[in-house]
């Protein structure tokens, strides 16, 4: 029985509770840091916590955190997927045209999902046909691929004059509240009680830990990858939905580096890209980590560029810290190994 | 005979490419009406090419180890932009200083990118990820916003791109250079050797007494160093130099790695075969306006056959895999 102690110790099991496990989590330090970035925001700018502002804030931020569950479920596994931005692209481009076409907004929107759909079951396919093939590779074959075919269909021209109603997506209120905040946050409990509470999500943990073991544990690893890549497109989709009603057109050349921006504040969430670790909170926080910052440093009229360099620089730094926590017990575990 | 067959199957990729790139270059004449395959047009493709010809190399011993490198257009910006904005200030300088000034920086982006992956443990594409947005960022700080242009550039700068030598451009002489070095490097030194080790197994490769932490380091720097002597020479021959230079070129780099056969999982790739790879990129970028596809085409068309030959290269791939197996099983019978 020794001997499988050290298989099991990997493994996410019902571990009592203990208050330092409880207070050295990667959540806390994001909610010191979301602490700390509202705290200089409110004394660098005395307009932070005007309530419309900040609204408009989140506003501006939020078409991105869509994507954001739905890459986390594709990080889990350990994969990754860059081909979203233009997902998005191809699925608003598809969805204009249509419109254009004659086809009622409601139906081009539906078809713009379907669209979406499409491009991730594509994705998901191919890396379970090709189990060789890298996801990085695929998704960088097919993410040109999709805003090539969206430059074919509209070259390089824009499509606008969408419906009035079609505006409220991304500028309508639900009392002062905006739609697309209701939509994130039900969007976020969705997802918390996908990963956390259901089947379903234990499995992408155990596929995440160990594609092999739960091949022999006898989950369907191809269909549950399949399904998670098409999620990420259905939710390109939605995103792509959500920008153009916001900028009320849409081009070929959207979201372009959207892909990017979503993958960071996933890792800075906490997910680890080798897969099967991370939690819904973090991602939430990163979230909101990422966008007010970006929206303090601007209200304080920090250069875009300034702030490009401190968003990768806190990506790279926060990644870090814990892997030196790691990194020192692991050099301390090699020396209680020498003594003995 | 048996000899024979062995190096056929050890060279199945690169045969496999070189079949593709003739092929393709029949075709292509054909439907141009013969205007691809004279000496003026091959000399256009490989002076196009070269700047992504050397990136190759660097990506390719990166993606050996295990890693990615997604920072590489942003230091060639950085690289190209602090190059430039010492010669825009300084006209009489020596070309070769500003060349050496922009490797330097491309080393030192690459030394960071190096500790932050080997001594921090971040994994290479965030670390990459996040360096590209600092770099980036820099490149716009440097230059205020504003380009450096042709009349900002010295005369003997711009030689550098545009003259020739023993009849061929300087970029394809730099190119070579940068292979046989690469060849060399990778086939005939120890340092070279143990990139593949680390690739193929950092365990293993730890166990053996390989250093693989200062082999990480050496990868992204010269990584690091390519890219900035590609950075340079890019921002040269286009004659200018702002924040956007070669944005998303990282990914054509990549691009063209995967095409000549380097594997993303690690510890496998060639240099000639990176260089195959890095042609056909090229050549298919020069084909497609030749044959009067029209560019909003052309993009799906390049990320169709770049998904065709990596699914192609996988099938091949299997059976090669199958057929030795059987061998092996044939003999031991």
């Amino acid at each position: 029985m020794n001997s499988n102690e050290g298989l099991v110790r990997n493994i996410e099991y019902e571990r009592k509770f203990s208050l330092k496990r409880f207070l050295f989590q990667w959540e806390w330090l994001l909610v010191l840091l979301l602490v700390v970035i509202n705290l200089i925001n409110i004394r660098l700018s005395p307009n932070y916590w005007d309530f419309d502002n900040l609204m408009s804030a989140i506003q501006m931020f939020l078409d991105k955190a869509i994507l954001v569950f739905p890459m986390m479920l594709v990080i889990l596994l350990g994969e990754i997927d860059i081909s979203i931005a233009s997902t998005m692209a191809l699925s608003a481009v598809i969805m204009g045209v249509s419109y254009q076409s004659g086809i009622p907004m409601p139906a081009a929107i539906m078809i713009s999902l379907l669209i979406g759909t499409v491009c991730g079951l594509i994705n998901g396919v191919i890396l379970v046909k090709y189990k060789e093939l890298s996801s990085m590779i695929v998704t960088l074959s097919t993410m040109i691929i999709y805003r090539g075919i969206a430059s074919i269909i509209l070259k390089d021209q824009a499509v606008s004059n969408f419906p009035d109603w079609f505006q409220y997506f991304g500028w309508g209120k639900i009392g002062n509240i905006p739609f697309i905040l209701f939509f994130f946050i039900i969007e976020a409990l969705v997802f918390t009680y996908l990963v956390h509470k259901t089947p379903f999500g234990r499995k992408v943990y155990a596929m995440g830990n160990n594609i092999v073991t739960s091949r022999y544990s006898g989950l369907k690893n191809d269909k549950i990858k399949i399904i998670i890549f098409t999620l990420n497109g259905i939710f390109a989709a939605i995103a792509g939905i959500f920008l153009t009603s916001k900028m009320g057109s849409t081009r070929p050349n959207i979201a372009s580096g959207y892909e990017l921006d979503v993958i960071a504040m996933v890792v800075l969430g906490g997910v680890s890209t080798s897969g099967g670790k991370g939690k819904v909170g973090g991602v939430i926080l990163s979230i909101f980590v990422i966008g007010l910052l970006r929206y303090g440093l601007g209200l304080i009229n920090v250069p875009s560029q300034t702030i490009m360099i401190i968003i990768g620089a806190l990506l790279v730094v926060a990644v870090a810290i814990p892997n030196l926590k790691n990194s020192l017990r692991a050099f301390n575990k090699m020396n209680i190994f020498t003594k003995k | 005979m048996k000899n024979k067959r062995n190096i056929l199957y050890a060279n199945i990729r690169e045969i496999g490419l070189i079949a593709v790139i003739i092929l393709l270059s029949f075709f292509v004449q054909y439907r141009s009406g013969g205007s691809f395959i004279t000496a003026e047009n091959i000399n256009d493709i490989l002076v196009e090419t070269a700047v992504l010809a050397i990136l190759s190399v660097g990506m390719m011993m990166v993606i050996i180890t295990g890693g990615i490198d997604l920072s590489i257009g942003a230091t060639m910006a950085l690289a190209g932009m602090i190059g430039t904005t010492v010669l825009k200030n300084n006209q009489n300088l020596n070309p070769l200083i500003i060349i050496f000034i922009a490797v330097l920086v491309g080393a030192l982006c690459g030394l960071i990118n190096g500790l932050l992956v080997a001594r921090l443990n971040v994994l290479p594409i965030i670390a990459t990820l996040g360096m590209m947005n600092v770099y980036r960022g820099i490149t716009y700080l440097v230059s205020r916003g504003s380009w450096v242009l042709q009349s900002d550039m010295s005369k003997e700068f711009m030689a550098i791109a545009t003259n020739r030598f023993l009849g061929i451009n300087n970029l394809i002489w730099i190119t070579i250079i940068i292979y046989c070095i690469g060849y060399w490097f990778m086939n005939y030194t120890r340092k070279g050797r143990q990139i593949y080790a680390v690739g193929n197994s950092m365990e293993s490769a730890k166990v053996s007494g390989i250093k693989t932490k200062s082999v990480l380091v050496m990868v992204y720097t010269l990584m690091g160093l390519i890219a900035g002597l590609g950075g340079i020479l890019y921002v040269c021959k286009y004659a200018a130099s702002q924040g956007e230079t070669a944005t998303g070129y990282e990914m054509n780099v990549i691009a063209a790695c995967v095409l000549g056969g380097v594997s993303i999982s690690g510890g496998v790739g060639k240099v000639q075969g990176v260089l195959l790879g890095a042609l056909l990129f090229g050549a298919l970028n020069n084909a497609l306006p030749l044959m009067h596809i029209s560019p909003f085409f052309q993009e799906a068309l390049r990320g169709l056959i770049i998904l065709l030959s990596i699914i192609i290269n996988a099938v091949i791939q299997r059976r090669v895999t199958k057929k030795s197996l059987e061998r092996r099983s044939e003999n031991e019978q």
